[in-house]
C-alpha cells in the first residue's frame, strides 16, 4: 500500500483533535494543557510539511520553521506565567483556577 | 543567488517602533526602575511619530518583502487608530504603575512591542506574516496581563489568556495549513487571484477558511469564542484592561476584515453566514450577560463583546459601505472606551482601586466632572444621539439594510435597547443614588487631559464628523480596489 497525502493529513487531524480535546477534557494539570498546545502546533507542522512535499513547493516548510520558532517562545512565556501562578496559589490543578467566574 | 534588498519604505512605522523598542529596553535595563516614566514618554513619542509616518503614505498601495507586507489607505487608517489607542493606554498606566509598586520599564516596552505586532497584523499580506504579527502581539499581551506578579488574580488572568490564546493560534494555524494545501499558496494576492477564477472553492479550502475565521474570532472575542474575555478583563491590572479593550480589538478586527475581503472576497457566500451568526450571538450575549454584573471591568468586557457584535454587522454585509461603517464604529469605540477606562482608573478611595459598580453611587455630588464624563461615555455606548456612539451604530445598520440584512439590523437595534438598560443603570446610580464614599481627586494631569479630550470627542463628534467619515470611506475603498 502506498502512503499518500491522505494518510499524513489523517494523522495530523487525529493529533490536532487530541490536542484540542486535551485542553478541554483535562481536569488535572496545567502542564498537560501546555503539552496539548504543543501537540496541536506539531500537527499543523505535519500538515504543512506533507502539503509542501506533495505540492512540490517550499513555502510550507518555511512556514513550519516559523511555527517551530514561535512555539518555542510561546512555551517559554507559558511556563513563566505558570511559575508566577504557582508562586501565588501553590497549585497548578486546573479545577483550582477559579478565582473569577460569571 | 542573492535576493534583491526589500523596499523598506512601506514598513517604516514598524521599523521605527521595533528599533525604539530595542533601544528603550536597553535604557530600562541600564537605568533601572527610576527610568519608567522616561521610557514611557519616549515610547509614546515613538508611537505618535509612527502614526505621523503612516499618515504620510496617502492613498497608494505599496507591497514589499516579496509580497508579505502591504501598505494602503486601509492600513493607514487602522494603524493611526491603533497607535493613538496604544499611546493613550501607556499614558493612562503611568500613575497606576507607580501607585501599585509595579513601576517597571518593561511595561511600556512590552506595550510598544504589542503595538508593533498589531501594525504587522494590519499590514499582513500573507498567512505567514499574519501569524508572525499576531504572535508578536499576543506574546507581549500574555506577559502584561500577568504583570502584577504578586496578585493571584492577575496571574490567573494571564494563564487563562495564554491557554485560550494559544488554542486560538492553533486553530488559526490549522486553518492556514489547510488553505495552503488546498489552494497551493499562502499569499493573499495569489489566493484572491485563484478564487477569482469563478470555479467553486474546494471543501478543504472552505474548512481551512472557517478554522482561520474561528482563530480570529477568538482574538476579537466574538461569541462563541468570547469566554476568556470577562475573566481576563477582571483579573488583569486595570490599565492593561483598558489597553486590551481597544488596541488589540481594532487591530484584530482589521486583520479579520482584510482577510475576508481580500483573499476570500470571492467566498462571501461561505463566510457571510458565519459572520452573521457570530455577530447576532455577540450582540445578544453582550447585552443580556452584562445586566447581572456588579464588577465594572467585567461589565466592560461584556460591553466590548456587544460592540464587537455591532462592528461585525458591518463586516457581515461584505460591502464597501459595511466596511466603512465598521471602521467608523471602531474609531468611535476607541475614544469612548479609552474615556470610560480613564474614569474607571480614577475610581480610587484612599489610594486604593475600587471596581464595583456600587462604588459609583452618588458620584454626581462628590465629583460632578467625573460623573458627567462617565455619563457621556455611557450615553454614547448605549447609542443615544447626538453622541458619537449613535453614528457608529447608524452607519453599520444603514449598511446592513442596504445589503438586505434586515433581520440582523432589527436584532441589532433591539439588543442595543437591552444594552441601554445597563448603561443607563450606571448613570442612574451616579446621579440618583445616595452618595457612597467619595473618590480621591483625579490629580494626574495626563489623566485629566485624556478625560476631557475623549469626552469632548464623544460629545462633539457630530459637529465635524467629515474627517473620520472621509478617511474611513477612503480606507474601505482601498480594500475593495485591491
Amino acid at each position: 500500500m502506498d502512503i499518500g497525502l491522505g494518510h499524513y493529513l489523517t494523522v495530523a487531524a487525529i493529533l490536532f483533535t487530541l490536542g484540542v480535546l486535551g485542553i478541554f477534557l483535562n481536569r488535572k494539570n496545567v502542564i498537560v494543557i501546555l503539552m496539548s498546545i504543543e501537540m496541536m502546533l506539531l500537527a499543523v507542522n505535519l500538515n504543512l510539511i506533507s502539503f509542501s512535499v506533495f505540492l512540490n513547493d517550499l513555502t510550507g516548510q518555511v512556514f513550519s520553521m516559523i511555527i517551530l520558532t514561535v512555539a518555542a517562545a510561546e512555551a517559554a512565556i507559558g511556563l513563566a506565567i505558570l511559575v508566577v501562578y504557582f508562586r501565588n496559589r501553590g497549585t497548578i490543578r486546573v479545577e483550582d483556577i477559579n478565582l473569577m467566574k460569571g | 543567488m542573492i535576493a534583491p534588498f526589500p523596499d523598506l519604505w512601506p514598513a517604516l512605522p514598524e521599523i521605527v517602533l521595533a528599533l525604539s523598542g530595542l533601544a528603550l529596553l536597553m535604557l530600562g535595563v541600564f537605568r533601572g526602575d527610576t527610568s519608567t516614566r522616561t521610557v514611557a514618554y519616549i515610547a509614546v513619542v515613538a508611537m505618535l511619530f509612527a502614526a505621523v509616518l503612516s499618515m504620510g503614505y496617502g492613498t497608494g498601495r505599496a507591497v514589499t518583502f516579496n509580497g508579505l507586507f502591504v501598505m494602503d489607505a486601509f492600513g493607514v487608517f487602522v494603524k493611526v487608530l491603533v497607535l493613538v489607542a496604544s499611546s493613550l493606554a501607556v499614558l493612562m498606566s503611568l500613575s497606576y504603575l507607580e501607585r501599585e509598586q509595579i513601576r517597571k520599564p518593561e511595561f511600556p516596552v512590552l506595550m510598544l512591542f504589542a503595538t508593533l505586532g498589531m501594525l504587522m497584523m494590519v499590514s499582513a499580506n500573507d498567512l505567514m506574516s499574519l501569524y508572525v504579527g499576531l504572535e508578536t502581539q499576543s506574546l507581549a499581551l500574555y506577559v502584561i496581563a500577568s504583570f502584577r506578579r504578586d496578585s493571584a488574580k492577575s496571574s490567573e488572568a494571564g494563564l487563562k489568556y495564554f491557554v485560550l490564546g494559544a488554542l486560538s493560534s492553533g486553530l488559526l494555524l490549522y486553518g492556514a495549513s489547510l488553505v495552503y494545501g488546498f489552494a497551493g499558496s499562502t499569499s493573499f494576492d495569489k489566493l484572491a487571484a485563484l478564487l477569482a477564477g469563478g470555479e467553486h472553492p474546494s471543501a478543504g479550502l472552505v474548512v481551512g477558511m472557517v478554522f482561520v475565521a474561528a482563530g480570529l474570532a477568538f482574538k476579537v472575542s466574538a461569541v462563541p469564542f468570547h469566554m476568556w474575555t470577562p475573566d481576563v478583563y477582571e483579573g488583569a491590572p486595570t490599565p492593561v484592561t483598558a489597553f486590551f479593550a481597544v488596541a488589540p480589538k481594532i487591530a484584530a478586527i482589521a486583520l479579520f476584515t482584510r482577510l475576508l475581503v481580500e483573499p476570500f472576497g470571492h467566498m462571501t457566500h461561505q463566510w457571510q453566514q458565519i459572520i452573521i451568526a457570530s455577530s447576532v450571538l455577540s450582540m445578544i450575549l453582550g447585552s443580556f450577560a452584562a445586566i447581572t454584573q456588579s464588577n465594572i471591568k467585567r461589565l466592560m468586557a461584556y460591553s466590548s463583546i456587544g460592540h464587537i457584535g455591532y462592528a461585525l454587522v458591518g463586516l457581515a454585509t461584505g460591502t464597501e459601505e459595511g466596511i466603512r461603517g465598521l471602521l467608523i464604529y471602531m474609531a468611535v469605540y476607541l475614544f469612548m472606551n479609552v474615556g470610560a477606562f480613564a474614569v474607571i482608573l480614577s475610581m480610587k478611595q484612599k489610594g486604593r482601586m475600587v471596581e464595583e459598580i456600587k462604588d459609583l453611587a452618588g458620584l454626581s455630588r462628590t465629583n460632578p466632572m467625573l460623573a458627567a464624563a462617565m455619563a457621556i461615555f455611557m450615553f454614547s455606548m448605549a447609542g443615544i444621539p447626538p453622541m458619537a456612539g449613535f453614528f457608529g451604530k447608524l452607519y453599520v445598520f444603514l449598511a446592513a439594510i442596504q445589503a438586505h440584512l434586515y433581520t440582523v439590523a432589527v436584532i441589532g437595534v433591539l439588543t442595543s435597547v437591552v444594552g441601554a438598560y445597563y448603561y443607563l443603570r450606571i448613570i442612574k446610580i451616579m446621579y440618583f443614588d445616595e452618595p457612597a464614599e467619595a473618590f480621591d481627586p483625579v490629580g494626574d494631569d495626563g489623566m485629566q487631559a485624556i478625560l476631557i479630550g475623549t469626552s469632548l470627542f464623544t460629545l462633539l463628534f457630530f459637529v465635524i464628523p467629515a474627517p473620520i467619515l472621509n478617511a474611513a470611506a477612503a480606507a474601505a475603498a482601498a480594500l475593495f480596489a485591491g
